[in-house]
């Protein structure tokens, strides 16, 4: 919502574009290779990632612009690497605000100051803020240009029905009706999603007491880029605060509501004013301000069963919906749109089985799960859900103050990508390496002369050598091969022994290593990440 | 610890959970959970005397 007077686009700040629906109709029944519903973050960064793998798709926006507000904030370093590998990184990197440092609070005292992992050898920032009108932006930039990507904006999709050879759609948009085939859906319509309505599947989970309101307001507020959290403060007893910093001034402050909050008063305007003016007098800003935008949320961990649904994929928010303190809703979907497009790509040029589709689901699924896991701590500390909780939360607050070892419980877990451990097309982990990241992981960064190792990979899979005698001896046509030494600093972070590979995927996960390989163990490692075609 | 040890502890919480008044004395007792676990660091340990401590509740009616 919008101080009175400015509508939900009327930013004070940034200038929403405003699209038409499409005006030459003609070809607007032709049929599609892929079909994108829902023109956000997700959908948008699907398109790219097609686009780079040869795809062509048609991508189709209710509304008439972005998504209003500022919304997802938080992109984190492995958005960062998707956003290299389809080409649109650099003008996230020139406006986000990178950080690694957060402080927890007790009652106006730090207990807790923690840095997310990071070093000389990580190409980006453990992660960045940026409003999410922004994000869209940049994506829309690369979008635009992009010949293989049609966007139609005031378009709805009504009806969704399979057909022998894909899926058809009914789209309705201003100007008229029409019917579209296309051979493969990817839903990215949102949290309330659609398709997935018209699919007739339903989300399944927990939803959580504590409620949020998230206000945006604008004022030169001197104070770094450090996510705060406030614990039990003065001006909402018992309550938590996340404050965050965002380009162009911007703050963000997210504030628990009580059980006993009615949540229209709680979204008043005049509530909302008075909320943040408090927050801002525990904080010590005594400046001006305005109020920019404000919305509400509550933590729920909500999944489809599968995310797979004939040939519809559902990717981003209406697929699953994770609580906000992990910082996972965007990135994941993220994660869900780079996963699918590659796969779908190779399957439909024929270098992969059709079964490859069958792994998004459980390594995408498998990565909700996990953040499930640790969001629900994050959760049970930032809104303890009993009285249990609630007595130990306030006990390690408590007993924070004077030993740090306490106010380690108020530190949010910083997730790591998730492992596709048991992913169909990962081959079984070499227990010969005595470490390094393990098959499934994503691939860790790490310096190489002036760049990084992720800059030295190809567009397609990759393999990570030590030994140019047994990279001689391995010929695959499309496959990048980099030798590097054992002894160098890549071959002691991957634990590398002179004949060891790692084979990559086009979306950076490890999908087999060995730790003594042999040419024919590398081409069955490829075959087997491709679900049984060679390339 | 000796029982004159064990009286002294005793004697102690006794004195504090009333000092610290009903309001703050769940408090107060999780927060010395924490830190005499924390003292001890071993977790299976503590893990055992949680249970330990959870028995026989019901005796006390």
């Amino acid at each position: 919502m919008r101080p009175k007077g400015r509508s939900e686009t009327e930013s004070l700040y940034f200038t929403y574009p405003y699209f038409d629906g499409p005006s030459d109709r003609n070809h607007l029944s032709d049929p599609a290779a892929v079909a994108i519903v829902g023109a956000g973050p997700i959908g948008m960064t699907a398109a790219l990632s097609l686009a780079r793998e040869g795809v062509a798709s048609v991508l189709f926006d209710a509304k008439p612009t972005f998504n209003d507000g500022s919304r997802a904030i938080c992109v984190a370093r492995s958005s960062l690497n998707i956003f290299d590998r389809i080409g649109v990184v650099a003008p996230f990197l020139e406006k986000s605000l990178g950080w690694t440092t957060g402080r927890s609070f007790y009652r106006g005292r730090q207990i807790l100051e923690f840095k997310m992992p990071d070093s000389d050898q990580e190409k980006y920032r453990p992660m960045y803020n940026l409003q999410q009108q922004y994000i869209e932006q940049f994506l829309w930039d690369a979008v635009e240009k992009e010949p293989l990507i049609e966007t139609r904006w005031q378009s709805k999709v009504t009806g969704v029905e399979d057909t022998p050879s894909g899926v058809r759609l009914e789209v309705e948009d201003p100007h008229g009706s029409y019917a579209i085939a296309a051979d493969y859906v990817l839903a990215a319509d949102g949290a309330r999603s659609q398709m997935r309505k018209m699919r007739g599947l339903r989300l399944k989970g927990d939803n959580y007491e504590g409620r949020y309101v998230i206000a945006d307001v604008q004022m030169p507020h001197d104070y770094p880029t450090i996510r705060r959290a406030l614990f039990d403060p003065d001006c909402r007893r018992g309550a938590t605060i996340l404050i965050h910093k965002q380009p162009d001034d911007i703050w963000r402050i997210d504030y628990q509501l009580a059980n006993t909050d009615d949540e229209a008063d709680a979204m008043k305007e005049s509530t909302v004013r008075a909320s943040v003016s408090a927050v801002l007098n525990e904080i010590g800003y005594d400046g001006d301000w305005d109020l920019e935008w404000w919305s509400t949320y509550s933590a729920n961990t909500l999944a489809l069963d599968d995310y797979r649904d004939g040939q519809v994929f559902f990717i981003g928010d209406s697929a699953h919906i994770v609580p906000i303190f992990g910082v996972r809703g965007l990135n994941n979907g993220l994660a869900d749109a780079h996963n699918i497009a590659w796969k779908l790509a190779w399957v439909m040029q024929g270098k992969a089985s059709p079964a490859l589709l069958d792994s998004y689901t459980p390594e995408r699924r498998g990565a909700t799960l996990d953040v499930f896991t640790n969001a629900t701590k994050s959760a049970r500390f930032m809104t303890p859900p009993t009285r249990g909780w609630e007595v130990m939360r306030d006990a390690a607050l408590n007993l924070a103050l004077s030993h740090p070892f306490a106010g380690q419980l108020a530190n949010p877990r910083q997730m790591t990508p998730y492992t596709y451990a048991d992913s169909p097309v990962v081959s079984a982990d070499d227990a010969t390496f005595t470490g390094g990241p393990p098959a499934g992981a994503a691939m860790p960064e790490a310096r190489v002369d002036d760049g990084y190792l992720s800059d030295l990979l190809g567009t397609g899979f990759s393999l990570i050598m030590f030994d140019e005698d047994l990279a001689q001896n391995v010929n695959i046509p499309g496959v990048e091969i980099i030798v590097v030494e054992a002894k160098s600093n890549i071959g002691k972070l991957l634990c590398a022994g002179p004949l060891s590979a790692y084979l990559i995927r086009p979306d950076l996960h490890i999908a087999a290593r060995w730790f003594k390989a042999t040419p024919a163990a590398i081409e069955f490692g490829l075959k087997h990440a491709l679900a049984g075609t060679k390339p | 610890m000796t029982p004159d040890n064990v009286e002294h502890v005793y004697d102690a919480l006794a004195e504090t959970i009333d000092r610290v008044g009903k309001e703050k004395s769940e408090l107060f007792l999780a927060k010395l959970a924490l830190l005499l676990s924390n003292e001890i660091g071993d977790v299976e340990r503590v893990l055992s005397l949680i249970n330990t401590a959870s028995l026989n509740l019901d005796a006390s009616n």
